[in-house]
């Protein structure tokens, strides 16, 4: 299978420091690749220059033939003397079309925030909208950026379920980055476990035990893997009452409607 | 019409407000608010170089003001000095190159006050076209590169990574500003063209609820500031660039006022 894209030998210094240093990485067709790593391990710097952001001091990044790629920055700071709705933002720079927009946004449960102001959303409303946008073109790869950041517990499992299942219908490989270890690792086919090299990478299963993981991370990380494999099934709503989990999308939309 | 330098004056100042309104708009969403200012700057330096080579003054300008654009795009891209330190010092070496080449013409006598200040009711015939074949170029291209433009304002490294071509907009907005203060120059000066760009664009944000609605208002809004300004200036014999401004700031002004109303409603 020609992987969707593929780096080799990445080496890149700034101002004397080696932020990567001989890094190899491939991200297949269908495949969930997470990028995980302490603060510092350069796992920005290997986002851009796989994005084509930055370049490396040497090595090179291949992409098969006619890749597109849907890139969801980390953070996104809208300056509130744009006014653009979150329905306009999904039509840039390409149109797709009202229809189609309310598709994507409905796909990622934000379709009430169409025509709310960008700058006026919440941090975990702007990450769905975000998503909603990179899904929109049917890219053949996502490239997510901590894409649960500000999005409270329970959307963060919706996330990852939801990544799973575009994933699947789609077709597309998905390429995360994260520092938060546990809920990503149960939505993942390869870890990779990045501290300025390639630590270790493989099944979560098998990166949790690994004993380079375990020194970047401590023990307790492996614990926190097994705690958050269980399933819920239940949720709460607004008022902490227990709903489940297949009434809360209806609930969400009418609380989004009045 | 065009005989009357009142009705000159006026469809010089409305055709540069419909353009600087758009720009103004890119301006304020980008944080450029300062690089206006320092191009408007370096134009009087445009100015002196027009007059030693006997060319067009407004052509001198555009050319320095292009130069001066493309010199400051490329030095942003070295990142051990931030971008305001950089157009500190070329705003004001730019000024003071201007002023110092300026006397080294003897022979000449400018009306610096009419550069510096504006003299919009001096505007010829060739002004306009000028003014109105430009501004028409500059609206083009934006309108064309709209959509890219927008998304590189909100974001650069998405649109990068969405093969956007990021550098070259950034310097075919640099350069539609140099080719904006140029023709500004003669209408509201050197020193307050910012003003033109900045004061209508804001004044339309609290109504707008889209980028488009923004442009097109920040254009409108303008072409009211020039009238308004004009006709103060005639009634109470005030200069008239600094009156076209002062109108613009009161457009502002009111856009406050009115906007908290409209949102408390």
């Amino acid at each position: 299978m020609t992987p969707l894209l593929e780096a080799r030998s990445l080496v890149f210094t700034r101002n004397g420091r080696t932020i990567l240093d001989d890094i190899d990485i491939a991200i297949n067709p269908e495949e969930v690749v997470t990028l995980i790593g302490p603060n510092g391990s350069g796992k920005t710097t290997l986002l851009r220059i796989l994005l084509g952001l930055q370049k490396p001091d040497s090595g090179e990044v291949v992409q098969r033939r006619g890749l597109t790629i849907g890139y969801m920055p980390q953070r996104l700071t809208i300056s509130p003397a744009l006014p653009l709705t979150a329905g306009d933002f999904l039509q840039l720079p390409r149109r797709f079309g009202r229809e189609k927009v309310l598709a994507a946004l409905q796909e990622t449960g934000v379709r009430h925030l169409a025509d709310a102001q960008l700058f006026s959303l919440s941090g975990g409303e702007l990450q769905r909208v975000l998503l909603a946008r990179v899904l929109l073109p049917e890219p053949d790869l996502l490239v997510l950026d901590e894409p649960a950041q500000g999005i409270d517990f329970n959307g963060q499992l919706d996330l990852y379920q939801l990544i799973d299942r575009v994933r699947r219908k789609r077709g597309c490989g998905v390429l995360l980055v994260s520092h938060d270890l546990h809920l990503v690792m149960a939505a993942t086919d390869r870890v990779i476990c990045l501290n300025r090299h390639v630590c270790c990478s493989g099944e979560p299963e098998a990166v949790s035990r690994h004993p380079e993981y375990l020194a970047l991370f401590g023990p307790r990380a492996a614990e926190a893997l097994a705690i958050y494999q269980h399933r819920h099934d239940h949720s709460h709503d607004i008022t902490g009452e227990a709903v489940p989990i297949d009434q809360r999308e209806e609930q969400a939309v009418r609380r989004g409607c009045s | 019409m065009l005989d009357d330098f009142l009705w000159r004056a006026f469809l010089a100042g409305a055709g540069l407000a419909l353009v600087a309104g758009p720009l103004g708009c890119f301006v304020i969403w980008r944080r450029m608010a300062y690089f206006g200012d320092s191009l408007a700057h370096s134009a009087l330096l445009g100015v002196t170089l027009g007059f030693l080579l006997n060319i067009d003054l407004q052509l001198g300008v555009a050319a320095v003001c292009a130069a001066f654009a493309l010199l400051v795009g490329l030095l942003q891209q070295q990142q051990r000095l931030p971008s305001d330190t950089l157009l500190g010092i070329l705003a004001h070496s730019g000024l003071a190159l201007g002023l110092v080449a300026l006397s080294f013409v003897a022979s000449l006598r400018l009306d610096l006050m009419g550069y510096l200040f504006g003299d919009i009711l001096a505007v010829g015939r060739n002004d306009l076209l000028w003014i109105w074949l430009g501004g028409a170029a500059v609206l083009t291209l934006v309108a064309l590169f709209w959509r890219p433009l927008l998304l590189s304002s909100l974001h650069e490294d998405l649109a990068r990574a969405e093969g956007i071509a990021v550098l070259p907009l950034r310097l075919l907005l640099m350069l539609m500003l140099a080719v904006t203060i140029a023709v500004a120059m003669k209408i509201v000066g050197i020193l307050l063209i910012t003003s033109m760009l900045i004061l209508p664009a804001a004044a339309a944000r609290r109504f707008a609820r889209s980028p488009e609605q923004m442009a097109l208002l920040a254009g409108v809004l303008g072409v009211g500031a020039v009238g308004l300004g004009l006709s103060a200036s005639l009634t109470y014999d005030t200069p008239s660039g600094p009156s076209i401004v002062v109108a613009a700031l009161l457009l502002f002004i009111l856009s406050l006022l009115g906007g908290s109303l409209l949102h408390r409603a």
